[in-house]
């Protein structure tokens, strides 16, 4: 276990969040001095993992050993005290501070009075900016800073800590091409002084550009590790899916061409331009992009959630007014959130409670809205039977159920307003793969019943396997439509990112 | 090895008692046996005559009053520190216009009061309505809200009456105020239930159905909650909360026309001090999370029987009431602590 070219040993880890396994007897070393890609898809358990290295969570079994010795790393100041840090997706700064203040945040350097000591905090932020070679100002706000340079900060600050190992989760999502070659530069030069480099991603391309070597996870397991000389992209998808992309999917619908929604050149100023598109009854339309690129806005949008400065919405052609998403609800459109837990259901209501909550109108009366509970319970229970929700009973708080479960009393919950057009935002994501199963199955369900549906998703598969059209998203505009021969994975991020993969291996 | 199953399995039933128990439920009420018992014991012969339990519930009637719309308040995710000076602001104007009525001739009669108890009514609703639209539609916190408010009702009062006392010139409400329903024969004595103490009992009865119910009462437990979640599933969040301090305004009034008659004059400087406190208290006894989301009306009410039982208590110790609050502030300060400890 103590091969002494291992940093860090992740012996047997397992991991559940009430029972749910995420991660399953996880066996890996990590060397000293490469770059180690993780790939898998969304819920496959990369970020759990690397959130048990940087001590955000603890194993439910198993052990870490960092340089051969076996170590607990109850949080992340134990993490970064044995050398090793995370730079998140989301990057972790104080936006009204200073970059020397944020870098040297909770470990101030302090003069003998105990009073901060800025300028040697400058002067040491100065070097590790300068050992980069990027070129912002020590003083300069965070705030003012572009996605890469910000990041650069997250990496300057993990050097003042003297890491040793460094987690980059996702770290390309939001750059520029220009900017991801400054980075895999970088990464390069960290490595060759000797840094150990962790790189999550799910592109592809980059992994086998950038790392020494690939490890695969899929539902919370190893299933691949190998160099990534001995490899080809095509490989790597083929052990992060693990199976026919096509057999995941019902059978796609055949829309009418009766348009039940649509929009028209829907602007918010910096968020999203002029965005139109229209559903067709019974039609399943994707809506792709990268993170970032606006979909959840423009679901937000037509809700009434961001006030739009231009833009007209039509249901069966006549324009509607929303300006809440009490309006939206009216005009018959409902919304599944992507935030499940910060915008769709309620963690400490019962099942009932929160499949109702939307809809509760229809179960209560006129005169003081007393709610007809009877009915309001079997409504419930056939949701229960039709979603298969798993559950002991209809009172059980959602705080109890796992992620799959939650997901579906949450689109019952979209549902159960009886929609005509229903906008679902990563309708998947967290749950396991027979709740995406049904998930697909019955949104397909919905769409042969005639509703229209607009997926959006961060899944390529998903939207490829379901949708009969997608609309790609880039920067807040439409990039482009692709429908039938066109829709590969290949097509959708040429449109999402403007360049072709080719070109990014090129210039990299 | 061996001994991991023989311990989970004595684990069980344990777990399966306390989920019979209920705990989060129920504890409120498990309380207040364990605490009459304790104030049987420590205050015999005294504490459990008839006389002293009704004279308990009829001092824990006119904050408790106020305390069921402070539930409402508080699982709404708001608080309200301006009901004392509510109550003063709406007892004041209500006795002031009702003096002025019958120096003009009006007769005092029933039908007259009941004129009187619907003014207060509505002044305290408006009172409450002003902290609502604050709060909801000028989205300033709560406890900056009536914290100001508190402030701004009470000095009202004291510049209207200059600092004195408004006296009732109806003999009327006094006797109102006074007055007792259902008379029956118990343990021996005959004992009647205080008008005010009906009051509290038939308001919690109707705010506990608002509240499990119908929709408003689960629209509040939604925003109280998350009000994000709320807002996305077409909620008008902002409506609710509004709605939340109209109720607790009401209940202002109709404490302070209940009060009004006890006494018979409003005073201006210390009529209502320190309801904000025993309201709260009494929710925060009560088992409503004071994060908001969840809590109920008849645990409030037992929370108001509990802090007068434990004054009555004390007084029949022959403890200093200086001292007396400084065990409520400990009592308060215990519940909170055991609700975070539950979670």
């Amino acid at each position: 276990m103590t091969d002494s070219h291992h940093i860090i040993r992740i012996d047997r880890v397992s991991k559940s969040f009430s029972g749910v396994p995420v991660l399953k007897d996880i066996d890996v070393g990590i060397r000293r001095g490469e770059i180690l890609g993780i790939i898998g898809e969304n819920g496959a358990g990369k970020s759990t993992l690397m959130k048990i290295i940087s001590g955000i969570y603890q194993p439910t079994s198993g052990d870490v050993y960092v340089e051969g010795e076996k170590v607990d790393i109850p949080d992340a100041i134990a993490a970064r005290g044995l050398g090793i840090s995370l730079v998140p997706q989301e990057f972790n700064l104080v936006r009204d501070l200073p970059v020397y203040n944020n870098i040297f945040l909770g470990a101030e350097i302090l003069k003998p009075n105990r009073l901060l000591d800025k300028a040697a905090m400058k002067a040491r932020t100065s070097e590790l900016l300068a050992e980069l070679k990027v070129d912002i100002p020590p003083d300069a706000m965070i705030e003012n800073l572009s996605s890469a340079e910000k990041q650069m900060v997250e990496i300057a600050k993990a050097l003042a800590f003297e890491a040793h190992v460094l987690i980059m989760d996702e770290p390309t999502t939001m750059l520029t091409l220009h900017e991801i070659d400054i980075l895999f530069r970088l990464t390069r030069k960290l490595r060759d002084n000797g840094m150990t480099i962790i790189y999550i991603s799910h592109k592809l391309k980059e992994v086998k550009d950038l790392c020494d070597r690939v490890l695969v996870l899929r539902d919370g397991a190893v299933v691949l590790d190998s160099p990534t000389a001995e490899i080809s992209t095509v490989e790597m998808a083929q052990a992060m899916v693990g199976r026919e992309l096509g057999t995941l999917f019902p059978a796609k619908t055949s829309p009418s061409d009766e348009v039940v929604f649509e929009v028209r050149g829907l602007t918010v100023p910096g968020v999203i331009q002029d965005i139109s598109f229209a559903l067709r009854r019974g039609e399943i339309l994707g809506l792709a992009g990268l993170v970032g690129a606006g979909r959840t806005e423009v679901a937000e949008t037509i809700l009434g959630l961001r006030k739009k400065s231009a833009g007209k919405i039509f249901r069966d052609g006549r324009e509607v007014t929303i300006r809440e998403p009490r309006d939206a609800n009216e005009a018959g459109i409902s919304y599944l959130s992507e935030d499940r837990q910060g915008s769709g259901i309620i963690t400490s209501f019962s099942v009932t409670n929160n499949t109702t909550l939307a809809s509760l109108r229809s179960y209560s009366g006129r005169f003081l809205g007393r709610i007809d509970k009877k009915r309001e319970a079997e409504s419930v229970r056939r949701y229960i039977e039709s979603f298969h929700i798993k559950t002991d009973n209809a009172d059980k708080r959602l705080e109890n159920l796992s992620g799959g479960n939650q997901q579906k009393v949450s689109l019952a919950k979209a549902v159960d307003t009886r929609p005509q057009v229903l906008i679902v935002d990563e309708p998947t994501r967290g749950v396991d793969v027979s709740a995406k199963l049904e998930i697909y199955s019955f949104l397909n369900r919905l769409a042969r019943e005639g509703i229209a549906c607009l997926v959006i998703s961060s899944e390529l598969e998903e939207v490829i396997g379901l949708c009969n059209r997608i609309v790609v998203m880039r920067e807040g505009a439409i990039a482009g439509v692709v429908e039938g021969g066109a829709m590969n994975e290949e097509e959708i991020m040429f449109l999402a990112t403007g360049v072709r993969e080719e070109d990014i291996s090129n210039a990299s | 090895m061996s001994s991991n199953p023989a311990k989970t399995e004595a684990a069980q039933p344990r777990a399966g008692l306390m989920e019979k128990l209920n705990l989060e439920r129920y504890g409120v009420y498990y309380a207040l046996v364990v605490l009459l018992i304790a104030a049987t014991f420590m205050g015999w012969p005294y504490f459990h005559t008839p006389a002293n339990l009704i004279n308990i519930m009829r001092q824990a009637s006119y904050t408790g009053i106020i305390a069921l719309g402070m539930t409402f308040v508080i699982i709404s995710g708001g608080i309200d520190l301006s009901v004392g000076s509510s109550a003063v602001f709406a007892g004041s104007l209500g006795v002031i216009l009702m003096n002025h009525l019958l120096g003009r001739g009006m007769q005092d009669s029933y039908s007259f009061l009941a004129l009187i108890f619907v003014v207060m009514a509505v002044l305290g609703t408006i009172n409450g309505l002003v902290n609502g639209a604050l709060i909801a539609y000028g989205r300033i916190v709560p406890f900056i809200t009536t914290l100001g408010t508190m402030s701004i009702y009470r000095y009202l009062s004291l510049y209207i009456g200059d600092a004195g006392e408004f006296a009732a010139r109806s003999n009327l409400i006094n006797q109102i105020g006074m007055s007792s329903l259902f008379t029956f024969q118990f343990a021996g004595s005959r004992v009647s239930l205080p008008l005010p103490v009906f009051v509290l009992l038939v308001l919690a009865a109707m705010l506990s159905f608002i509240l499990n119910n119908t929709r408003y009462g689960r629209y509040l437990c939604a925003v109280g909650s998350n009000a994000k979640v709320a807002e996305y599933s077409a909620i008008k969040v902002q409506r609710v909360r509004f709605w939340a301090y109209g109720i607790i305004g009401t209940m202002v009034g109709i404490s302070a026309f209940l009060l009004a008659g006890r006494f018979g004059t409003v005073s201006t400087n210390n009529f209502g001090i320190g309801f904000e406190m025993d309201a709260i208290a009494a929710v925060i006894i009560g088992g409503t999370a004071m994060a908001g989301g969840r809590g109920t009306v008849w645990g409030t009410v037992v929370g108001c029987f509990m802090l007068q039982i434990i004054q009555n208590m004390l007084n029949m110790a022959g403890i200093s009431p200086y001292l007396q609050g400084v065990i409520k502030g400990i009592v308060i300060i215990c519940s909170v602590f055991i609700q975070k400890q539950k979670q």
